[in-house]
């Protein structure tokens, strides 16, 4: 499975070697950081409360398993809940840009325009109209993760060259045909790019959300400890987030690699 | 030799002696009747005409061929005629129908091949047959076969971006086969390949024609091409596009590719040559 071409030298078999190339080098990189890390706060005695030792992090997060999992549970349905909304706003929002003259020229301008506001600005606000429950959190969510859904959607939906369409109609396909066909799985790479940056967002957008109001979710933990200088704490909470936004974006990954088995890699670039 | 200037085109037809076609029969599938027709692009910028009294009439079978500087109006023309583009005047008929609307009672090969990236070459043969709601099993076999032909059997289910540029071409033309419409449009299908992919493509289509009795509307840039494959070839004119000279081509069928070299071939090889030196569209003095 060597990556690199044969070159029909014989290598040495090194068992060592071998089990290295195992591992993805990312994860190495990782490790390696995480060691220093581990190893500068033992050497040079750096205070828990200034910077704890991952080891700490680690204990920490099972000591304290029992109020992260509940909060993240919370934090969690707000990112996927506001995801969710943005996906079933932001896509047929597109196709009527695609579609309409009207909100091509009076619609999507303000779109893009809107996005000049720092949605965090809003939240204080959103909060004010709709109190400290749920939904403040995921208004925010949508708001923030519906923008990239919009534009790369509307991108990848325009993306169907004139001949496309030519050969559609040449061979009697009607409108409803053409959108299937040809326009949406032409558009399909562009979206799922702007999915899975609406993912990023997404999550940052449940974070901010609590930061601002909230009596629960991971957001509100690291608020929580923050104040009473529990350094660990905060750490062990935005490793739990950091795990969820991961597993997010890999879950979007895996599932574009099913709705794109056409394509090759991917990534967040959109078009290759 | 067999050069005609274009008003006569409509009557040369009927009177072409000893041809194998069938009668000149308007109303036959796939006969293409263009009479004064005139295109102008209008914008914001302005005007462009396009084409100019564009008279031509395509026998059942015939495979004519367009030639033409860049620009002249050939891809104008032949989205008129399939009705994917509106004449600003003039008429046309298709098989005896007027074409007011796109017609899809024919097969286009554009210059691009316009595969579906997402499609397999067998299903991208197929999407033919899926929107022309084609009986499923006897569409699959026709395009299998017609993938066999053009020697692609054993990609029907690479996609396209494991393909070469020649073997997407030739999936592209199974795909206007499929439904074995009585007229084929192709805007310049072989100009992006490689000479070799080139001639092998032009007698590949050369003996899919035979076994069917198409119409073939052929655009190229390649004067060789032209002859090689055309019974008639059409010269225009630049922008805006007119009809300058008919060729009726005198050469046995199947055509052979040493007859690149038979001196009746040259002999039209320089008149057009000629036809476009006097136009100005080959200069070559420097
Ligand atoms: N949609 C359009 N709007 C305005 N002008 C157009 C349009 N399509 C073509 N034209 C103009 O019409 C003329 C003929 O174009 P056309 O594409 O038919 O040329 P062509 O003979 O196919 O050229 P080439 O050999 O380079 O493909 C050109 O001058 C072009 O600028
Ligand atoms: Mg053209």
């Amino acid at each position: 499975m060597a990556s690199v071409p044969d070159t029909g030298f014989a290598a040495a078999e090194n068992p060592f070697k071998r089990a290295f190339n195992a591992v993805p080098p990312a994860i190495w990189t990782l490790i390696v950081l995480i060691a220093t890390w581990e190893l500068l706060v033992e050497l040079r005695n750096i205070p828990e409360f200034i910077l704890p030792a991952p080891s700490v992090i680690v204990m920490e997060i099972i000591t304290y398993w029992h109020r992260l999992w509940p909060n993240a549970l919370v934090t969690l349905s707000e990112i996927l809940f506001g995801f969710l909304c943005a996906v079933c706003i932001g896509v047929p929002l597109a196709v009527a840009i695609v579609y309409s003259r009207f909100m091509e020229r009076g619609v999507y301008p303000l779109i893009v325009m809107s996005q000049t506001i720092p949605k965090v600005a809003i939240a204080p606000l959103l909060l004010t109209w709709f109190g400290y429950g749920m939904t403040p959190k995921i208004v925010i969510v949508i708001l923030l993760s519906f923008f990239p859904i919009v534009i790369n959607s509307v991108m990848g939906l325009k993306a169907t060259t004139p001949e496309m369409l030519y050969l559609a109609r040449s061979m009697g396909a009607n409108g409803w045909e053409v959108f299937w066909k040809f326009r949406l799985p032409k558009a399909l790479p562009s979206i799922f790019a702007g999915l899975k940056l609406a993912t990023v967002l997404s999550v940052i957008g449940a974070i901010v959300a609590e930061f601002i109001g909230a009596d629960k979710g991971l957001g509100y933990l690291i608020l929580i400890a923050g104040a009473n200088f529990d350094i660990a704490r905060q750490f062990a909470s935005i490793i739990m987030i950091s795990v969820m936004g991961m597993l997010f974006f890999a879950a979007l990954s895996r599932l574009e690699r099913v709705a794109i088995p056409w394509r090759e890699g991917g990534g967040l670039a959109g078009e290759s | 030799m067999n050069a005609m200037p274009a008003n006569d085109s409509l009557t040369t037809g009927l009177e072409a002696p000893g041809v194998l076609t069938p009668p000149h029969d308007p109303d036959a599938p796939g006969h293409v009747s263009i009479k004064g027709v005139n295109k102008i692009f209008r914008s914001r910028k302005g005007e462009v005409e396009a084409l100019r009294a564009v008279d031509l009439d395509i026998k059942r079978g015939e495979f004519v061929s367009v030639l033409g500087p860049s620009g002249c109006g050939k891809s104008t023309l032949l989205m008129l005629l399939s009705g994917l583009l509106g004449r600003t005047s003039g008429d046309i008929n298709v098989g005896g129908k007027e074409i007011l609307k796109p017609n899809s009672d024919l097969g286009i090969v554009f210059q691009q091949d316009v595969l579906l990236e997402w499609r397999t070459a067998l299903d991208n043969v197929l999407i033919q047959a899926e929107l022309r709601k084609m009986d499923k099993k006897e569409a699959l076999e026709k395009a299998r076969a017609l993938l066999r032909m053009v020697s692609l059997a054993d990609f029907e289910d690479a996609l396209p971006r494991e393909l070469s540029g020649g073997m997407r071409q030739r999936v592209s033309i199974c795909r206007a086969l499929l439904h074995e419409p009585p007229l084929m449009l192709m805007d310049e299908p072989f100009g992006a390949l490689d000479a070799m992919t080139r001639d092998q493509l032009q007698i590949d289509l050369l003996r899919l024609c035979s076994e069917r009795d198409m119409t073939v509307f052929f655009i190229t840039h390649s004067i060789s091409e032209a002859i090689f494959l055309s019974d008639r070839v059409v010269v225009m004119t630049p922008r805006p596009g007119r009809i300058e000279q008919v060729f009726d081509i005198d050469l046995p069928r199947p055509r052979r590719l040493a007859m690149r070299e038979d001196p009746k071939f040259l002999g039209y090889v320089h008149e057009i040559t000629d036809i476009f030196k006097n136009l100005g569209v080959f200069r070559e003095e420097y």
